[in-house]
């Protein structure tokens, strides 16, 4: 960056003799060293001289080009701000399409869906796994009726939907495209993103049905399947925030998510599809945790790792091939049960950290995220926050603000490292996919997770009101989310009438089709579609292909 | 003998970092310790701490079903007669439910709050508290249990 690089080395030795060193005697730092959530180790202060090997042109360039570190497109936010799209599930279908509207109705431009853990993992509301978890931590969905109900009123040609669902993905996608199909919506003019992303699953969030080979099969059809019928939408959506959650390093957050993408990328072309016929579509998913500078970087740094690796591994052509777009969230983690206001305040640093790191689209979390799902007024608050990010605070009128901040740029080099040597280790041990299933990613994690809480034990990192100036007569009380125990029930009775109203038969015979097709390597979703179209159940289909695809077990480690 | 504990993951979620740092924690500081791994029904984490001999079960939910999770527990461990076993929880519990649940025999809920050493103090405290003949307990030298199942 500098061609008076020895000068500044030299007046920075100057300045630790002549002025620091004075001081520190007088008045000594509170810690020897000071480090980065992901324990990085950071200098007092940068200078030129800490970034020699980074060059404007080849590392940090201009927004909406190679290697896309400020950004994916040239505008960013000066041509409109990010999606603001705060997730919602709870209780039935009809619960959770309220709070849809409630959230449009304050200004909200898309919708992000989170489902129960029986529809996460595949078993239908009335199975014996499914007991005191039907509609707790998000909504039940069964069947495509359950699916129409969800998003009945909302137009899905203008407001883009997500769904955060994985090893059931793509029968989730085949109801969504029935349901479009069913009120009339045009296929190619539907946006949005399913998470699809399995592989994070095995490392982090564990959810899972599958064991990792036949999954990423599913994940492939998808994929494949979207690429030729919907030009809009994005089939992956390879994630980050669960391992972070999980108590990993923001390197491995990056490494780890990218290694996935890596792996489904691979998978696509393996299947003959041209690298640049979807892997426009890819899009990711980061958290944004509490230590503002690491965070920034990390966004910065994951963009330009995958240029790098979209141009130079793959030999892609398209821009958009190499361009990361990302949704983000705010730490769910970081959130403290203790005096749940101050969780505002978190949240607000966070979500700014992800504007400054670019992030096409933002859920903030609520108040009572470390309490129960958010409830009304909390969601309110947190779209607030975002709202008042766009429009008062001034950050969206220059694009990637921090960028040339030799602390940020700095940051942002090192971990684009960390990423680049756990790729070479992922290859060296055979691959993502046999990293997983020899445990790889998932010993790093513990290990990373065990080191942050034994560095937070030490005092090394506070939590306010937690680990320090705690107070143990104000813990105000706040209204939570209340759980409807009825919900199951109306659940329940739904699922009985989906069941009493189909044509038994047709659906058997949909489902043996959809047995017949997992066991050749066409695309299983047409019969996926056609089964749904019947009014099959998610875990009708998941059951179906057991016997096909086996069933996952993990080995648990610690 | 040192103090066996079983630490069990029931539920659909797979909320397992708190569960796997206090895991290894319990290791470090001298117990041996089993982790059942995710997705265990309550009869498969019964089954397991009669099969490993355990003096205590820690159970580590974060779904919400603990008010169902954790009374299927206790039922089971009365029925099979071996209720010298101490069950103890974490994870997120409202507030509201910890007498509930202390009410049915559940000896202590450690919430996110709690330290790696209060913990070791509470898991030590119960165990002495129960009495629990340990020396009966054949060592089986593995510190890292196989999954339960």
């Amino acid at each position: 960056m500098q061609t008076t690089e020895k000068t500044i080395a030299d007046e920075l030795r100057e300045w630790e003799q002549r002025t620091l060193l004075p001081f520190t005697e007088r008045r000594p730092e509170s810690r020897e060293v000071f480090r980065t959530q992901g324990g990085a180790a950071l200098e007092r202060v940068y200078t030129p001289a800490h970034v020699e090997d980074v060059d404007f042109t080849r590392d940090i360039g201009f927004p909406g080009q190679f290697p896309y570190t400020r950004g994916p497109y040239p505008t960013m936010y000066r041509a409109q701000p990010w999606t603001m799209r705060q997730i919602a599930g709870f209780g039935t279908a009809d619960d959770t399409n309220e709070r849809f509207r409630f959230l449009i109705a304050q200004g909200q431009t898309g919708i992000s869906t989170d489902f129960d853990m029986p529809t996460l993992m595949g078993y239908d509301s009335d199975d014996e796994r499914s007991e005191g978890e039907v509609g707790r931590e998000g909504v039940a969905i069964d069947s495509v009726d359950d699916m129409l109900d969800l998003y009945a009123g909302i137009d899905l040609e203008k407001i883009s939907v997500s769904m955060t669902i994985n090893p059931s993905a793509w029968i989730l996608l085949a109801m969504y495209l029935v349901t479009a199909e069913e009120r009339g919506f045009d296929r190619k003019k539907l946006s949005g993103t399913i998470q699809n992303d399995i592989i994070k699953e095995y490392i982090a969030q564990k959810e899972w049905v599958y064991p990792p080979r036949p999954a990423m099969r599913l994940v492939r059809d998808s994929i494949t399947y979207s690429a030729e019928h919907l030009p809009r939408y994005n089939p992956v959506n390879v994630s980050g925030y669960h391992a972070r959650e999980a108590g990993s390093t923001a390197i491995q957050e990056v490494a780890f998510t990218l290694a996935a993408g890596i792996a489904y990328v691979e998978e696509v072309v393996k299947a003959g599809i041209d690298v640049d016929d979807f892997a426009p579509r890819l899009s990711f998913f980061f958290v944004s945790q509490i230590d503002f500078l690491e965070e920034v970087a990390k966004f910065r740094a994951a963009r330009r790792v995958w240029g790098r690796v979209m141009k130079d591994r793959f030999g892609a052509k398209k821009p958009e091939s190499m361009r990361l777009r990302f949704h983000c969230q705010t730490a769910g983690v970081s959130c403290t049960a203790r005096e749940p206001l101050n969780n505002i305040a978190r949240t607000a640093i966070e979500a700014l950290a992800a504007v400054c790191g670019g992030a096409q689209s933002l859920h903030t979390n609520g108040y009572d995220e470390a309490l129960s799902i958010p409830s009304e007024p909390a969601m309110k608050i947190a779209l607030r926050t975002q709202q008042i990010l766009a429009d008062e605070v001034g950050v969206i009128g220059t694009i990637d603000p921090l960028g040339g901040s030799y602390a940020i740029e700095r940051l942002t080099t090192d971990i684009e490292k960390g990423c680049f040597d756990y790729f070479a280790e992922v290859d060296k041990r055979g691959g993502t996919i046999k990293c997983i299933e020899d445990n790889f990613f998932q010993m790093e994690l513990a290990d990373a997770a065990y080191d942050l809480h034994r560095r937070k034990e030490a005092g090394e990192r506070h939590i306010v009101t937690v680990t320090k100036y705690r107070d143990e007569s104000a813990n105000p009380h706040v209204e939570l989310h209340h759980v409807d125990e009825a919900a199951s029930g109306r659940q329940l009775a739904r699922l009985r009438k989906t069941k009493e109203t189909r044509d038994a038969a047709a659906v058997q015979a949909a489902l043996d089709e959809i047995v017949r097709v997992a066991k050749t390597d066409e695309n299983i979703m047409p019969a996926t579609i056609a089964a749904v179209k019947a009014r099959a159940t998610g875990g009708e289909i998941i059951k179906a292909l057991r016997p096909v695809f086996g069933t996952y077990v993990e080995t648990p480690v610690f | 003998m040192p103090i066996k504990v079983l630490v069990a993951k029931p539920g659909l979620d797979g909320h397992d970092r708190g569960a796997k740092i206090v895991a290894r924690a319990l290791r470090d500081a001298g117990m041996e310790v089993v982790y059942t791994g995710l997705h265990q029904t309550p009869e498969m984490i019964v089954n397991a701490a009669i099969q490993e001999d355990v003096d205590v079960v820690g159970v580590s939910i974060l779904s919400g079903a603990h008010m169902t999770i954790f009374p299927k527990i206790m039922t089971m461990l009365s029925e099979r007669e071996v209720d010298d076993i101490a069950v103890v929880g974490g994870g997120v519990i409202q507030e509201d439910d910890i007498p509930k649940l202390k009410a049915i025999g559940v000896r202590e809920i450690f919430n996110a709050e709690a330290s790696t050493q209060d913990l070791i103090d509470g898991i030590e405290r119960i165990v002495a508290e129960t009495g629990r003949d340990r020396t009966r307990r054949a060592s089986t030298g593995s510190a890292q249990g196989a999954p339960a199942r």
